[in-house]
């Protein structure tokens, strides 16, 4: 902890101890400027253990919080240690590390950025029912940021200070809420948003979640997410920093 | 005067329970005195049925028994709803403490590894 970084990759990640190796090793090798923090949300595998030994710093919850719950802990840690921007990847490895630092640079005009999909780089294909899920979604959200985004549930994003600053405080925790809602809530809060096409692995473990039944379940929630969302009080400009966040040398 | 046991001894047990729990500082003030003021109208119905008929009468209820039912149902809706309240306020409590404890414990094994040079 004697070098200072001012990057923080946030890895949430929840029975992962098949990937999440090889997702830090790429991390550290790509963007070494970067410190990298495994949540490990309350795995019962040795995902934490994994993680340490690639080189991660490993916050470790006590029971399963989901991946809002894991990402809230991670803006929290990231604001109590005076980092200036925080990056999600997944612990899957359907992130590309590469993209980590035009994520970062997208910074330099807006809040918070998403790497997104769909938007004419790479290979990854949805079809059916949860694409229209998707793409009703994308519109939607670019309606409210009055951004063209064309993939709002992407959980590939860089966040700087301000932005870290509500979430740490706000990030939703349900389903779907993580991505979508959190969104809505950079949009009422008069952040920008902006987005950079990457390219994304399919899962490779994913369950097959284009059956027809579940994409209308997903549907369901997303709108779900969308409409608490909107009816959900929000602070009206960003927030001050939170009483107990003072930052705590490194 | 058979009648009027069952409601009697329901009333009075409720009472009895909700008193033993808040000696034993089992329950909040704010939950017992809910129950306190139910038990206190079925007992009060239970030993004076002519008060229930007289209150049906004067909000436009024909059968009585109408009355208690439908304030029985909207006693408990009023109660899921202060208890779902109170559920979500909870988790929110606990997932805060759940993340400062993960923060916590990764702050003591840095300084368990590296002790501060004094």
């Amino acid at each position: 902890m004697s070098t200072r970084a001012s990057t923080l990759v946030i890895v949430p990640a929840f029975q992962e101890e098949g990937s999440v190796g090889l997702v830090v090793h790429a991390l550290r090798r790509v963007v070494p400027e970067a410190d990298v923090l495994v949540v490990d949300d309350g795995s019962l595998d040795d995902t934490g253990g994994v993680a340490e030994r690639a080189g991660a710093r490993v916050l470790t919850l006590p029971y399963n919080l989901g991946v809002g719950g894991a990402m809230r802990a991670g803006f929290k840690y990231a604001l109590r240690y005076g980092y200036d921007a925080a990056v999600q990847v997944d612990a899957d490895g359907q992130h590309d590390p590469e993209d980590v630092r035009r994520l970062l640079a997208g910074l330099r005009d807006s809040d918070v950025v998403i790497g997104a999909r769909f938007a004419g780089v790479g290979s990854y294909h949805v079809k059916g029912p949860r694409r229209w899920a998707m793409v009703f979604l994308a519109r939607a959200l670019s309606r409210a940021t009055g951004v063209t985004l064309t993939d709002a549930t992407s959980g590939f994003r860089a966040c700087n200070r301000r932005a870290m600053t509500l979430f740490a405080r706000y990030y939703p925790v349900e389903y779907l809420g993580d991505t979508v809602e959190a969104l809505l809530i950079v949009a009422r809060t008069n952040l920008t948003v902006s987005q950079v096409p990457v390219d994304m692995k399919e899962r490779t473990s994913g369950r097959p979640s284009a059956a027809p039944f579940q994409a209308a379940v997903y549907l369901g929630r997303a709108v779900l997410a969308l409409a608490l969302g909107l009816i959900r009080k929000w602070p009206s400009e960003g927030i001050g920093p939170l009483p107990t966040e003072q930052v705590v040398s490194r | 005067m058979n009648d009027r046991v069952l409601p009697l001894v329901s009333a009075a047990v409720t009472l009895l329970v909700m008193l033993d729990l808040l000696r034993r500082r089992r329950l909040r003030e704010k939950y017992a005195v809910l129950w306190l003021v139910v038990s206190g109208f079925v007992a009060l119905f239970a030993l004076l049925p002519g008060t229930l008929t007289a209150l049906s009468r004067a909000v436009g209820v024909k059968t009585p028994v109408n009355l208690l039912f439908f304030s029985a149902v909207l006693v408990l809706l009023v109660v899921c709803v202060q208890l779902s309240y109170e559920i979500s306020r909870l988790e929110d409590e606990t997932r805060c403490l759940a993340e400062e404890l993960g923060i916590l414990r990764l702050d003591v094994q840095d300084i368990r590894r590296a002790p501060p040079a004094l």
